[in-house]
Parts: C-alpha cells; structure tokens; sequence
C-alpha cells in the first residue's frame, strides 16, 4: 500500500539502502550487514545490564530508607517517652518524607522492571530477525547474479534495518529513563548523608505547587494522627517507660 | 498492510481496517492539538488494541518486512504525543 506512513518523526529508518547502493559486491556488504547485526545484539546486551544495575541501586536505596523508617520511629517513641513531643514531631516528618521516598523508589523499580522486560523481548526478536537474514542472505548469495541480488538484498535489509532502527530507538528510551533515575538517586542519597532528608522533597518527580501543598497538608495530618497513636500506646504502658532525666517540659 | 508498534513488534492488517485506523489517528491528531490529554490517551489506546488484539495477526519473530506505518512506542507521554501527532494523517489525501 503506497503513500502511507512517514508522518512519526520519532521514528528512523536505517538508510541501509544507500549503503548498499554503494557496495560493488553484494556478498560483502550482506557480511558487514550482519556483523552490524549482530554489533548490535551485543549493545542490546549491555543496555539490558545497565538496566539491571540501576534497578539493584535502587533495590539498595530502598533497602536503606527503609531501615531509617524503623529507625526514625524508635526515635520518635523515645523522644516521646521523654516527653519531647518536638522532637517526635520532627522525626515522625522525616518519617513521612522517608515514605513518600519509598513509594516514589517502588514505581521506578517497577518502571525499571518494565524496561528491562521490553529490551529482553526485543533482543530475542532481533534475533530471530538476524537468524533470518543469516539465511537468507547465505541463499542469495549462492542463487542469484549480482543485479538480482541487489534488489533481493534490498528487501531483507530494510527489514532487518527497520527493527534495527526501532531497537535502537527502545535503548535510547530505556537509557534515558535510568539516566533519569540515576540523577535523582544519587542527589536522594546526598541528602541522606547530609542530613538533610526532609529536602528530598525538592527533588520531586514534578510538581506543581498545588500538588506540592496538598501533599505537606496530608504530610502533617498523617504527623498528628501517628503521634496521638504514638501517645495513647504509650499512655497505656503506664510508668513502665522511665523518663530518661532530659528535656522535661510537661 | 504492515503495521509496528515502535518497541513492541510488526502486525499484518486487513487493508480495510486501514481506513479505521486512520480515522482513529485523526481524531488523536485533534486530541492533542486541542490539548486534550485525557481524550487522546484514550485514542490512543483505542489505536493500539486495535491494532494488537482485535484486527492485527502479529508476525513472526523472523519475517523480514518493512512496515507501512510505525506507531510511537505505548509509553509515550503527551509530551512526546505533541510532537508524534501532528499534521496529516496516516494515509495523506
């Protein structure tokens, strides 16, 4: 059917044509075809492991927020039990921050996952694809002249060419997501080893401001109703908590 | 007609289905260009199961052929969408 397509400008088919039209021998330009191919299959692989790494660090970084999660609750308590609501307040914001965090590192791994699944399944698509130009190629260059192979050669190319051009297009995607993720993950983890945890919230993923708003309102409700759970727990211990000394203010 | 579906695989589609098809991508082409966001994830996906599960046979791993449309990959975001859908559509007139 003529005169369709060509409007997805994402979209880049490889010029494998013009490539050939230069070719004086055939057989040697389906042979560096092929090993284009196949160049690419091992680009493929690696990209597949990048994906796995960055999903791992990420695996890690959610492992570590959520031991400061238990942390920042033992926290909370003690200082509770030593009457120091401010400082359980302050440590149970953390907490929620830390929270949002994991949530934000659950989608991304899941995302990441994704990604991962989609390179593997192209990779065994292309493949096949280059296992058929391998044939097919090996026929032509045994079955036909020069002038006929030219044509033949033609239409395989440009159909081990698009999914060339279109598994490339899937790493570049896949490559800038981690590229993505790896940025924020590392900026996430500057702030952990500054302190300063409550700025990841800075970091987004993007928001507006009202998104932003609704979202320190939540944050704070969600502060009062664990405290106030925090104090009926340890209201109903009685006096088994022995106030350590410090800071009393009740 | 030879359909791909950018990151996901090729499907052979009755050439009358083309027309459908077609329509559906103008309509998306007006979504975005209208800035309706819902609406065309909405064609969009309307796009896709069509292609995939209700007219498409999807090809075999090892079938040498090009196709004659390429669909943005699934996970396009309007952002991309913006710049993937516009102008004239699938089968220009």
């Amino acid at each position: 059917m003529p005169g369709l397509g060509g409007r997805f400008s994402t979209v880049v088919k490889a010029k494998v044509s013009k490539l050939l039209d230069r070719a004086e021998d055939p057989g040697e330009t389906l042979d560096y075809g092929y090993n284009k191919q196949l160049e690419l299959l091992q680009n493929v692989k690696k990209g597949i492991a990048d994906v796995v790494t960055s999903k791992k660090r990420l695996q890690m970084q959610e492992e570590q927020i959520k031991q400061q999660v238990v942390k920042l609750d033992t926290q909370a308590r003690q200082a509770l039990a030593q009457n120091r609501e401010d400082l359980a307040r302050a440590a149970l914001e953390r907490k929620t921050v830390a929270q949002t965090e994991l949530q934000t590192l659950d989608q991304q791994i899941a995302e990441l996952e994704t990604q991962q699944e989609q390179l593997t399944e192209n990779e065994k698509k292309m493949r096949a694809k280059i296992e058929a130009f391998r044939t097919k190629k090996e026929v032509i260059k045994a079955q036909y002249s020069a002038a006929e192979a030219q044509v033949k050669i033609g239409e395989a190319a440009s159909g081990v060419g698009e999914q060339m051009a279109d598994l490339g297009l899937a790493m570049q995607r896949a490559e800038d997501k981690t590229e993505q993720m790896r940025a924020r993950a590392g900026a996430v983890e500057e702030l952990e080893k500054a302190g300063t945890f409550d700025d990841i919230t800075q970091l987004g993923p993007p928001q507006d401001d009202i998104d932003k708003q609704l979202a320190e309102l939540s944050a704070g409700s969600q502060v009062d109703d664990e405290l106030a759970k925090m104090k009926a727990e340890l209201g109903k211990g009685g006096g088994e908590t022995p106030a350590l000394g410090e800071g009393q203010q009740s | 007609m030879i359909v791909r579906i950018s990151g996901e695989g090729q499907y052979e589609l009755p050439d009358e289905d083309a027309e459908r098809l077609n329509e559906l991508d103008n309509q998306a082409v007006a979504a975005v260009e209208a800035g309706d966001e819902a609406e065309f994830h909405e064609l969009w996906k309307k796009m896709l199961d069509f292609v995939c599960e209700e007219k498409g046979r999807a090809l075999e791993d090892d079938e040498l052929v090009e196709s004659d449309v390429i669909l943005p990959p699934r996970d396009s975001t309007f952002e991309e969408a913006k710049a993937d859908f516009t102008g004239e559509g699938l089968i220009p007139d």
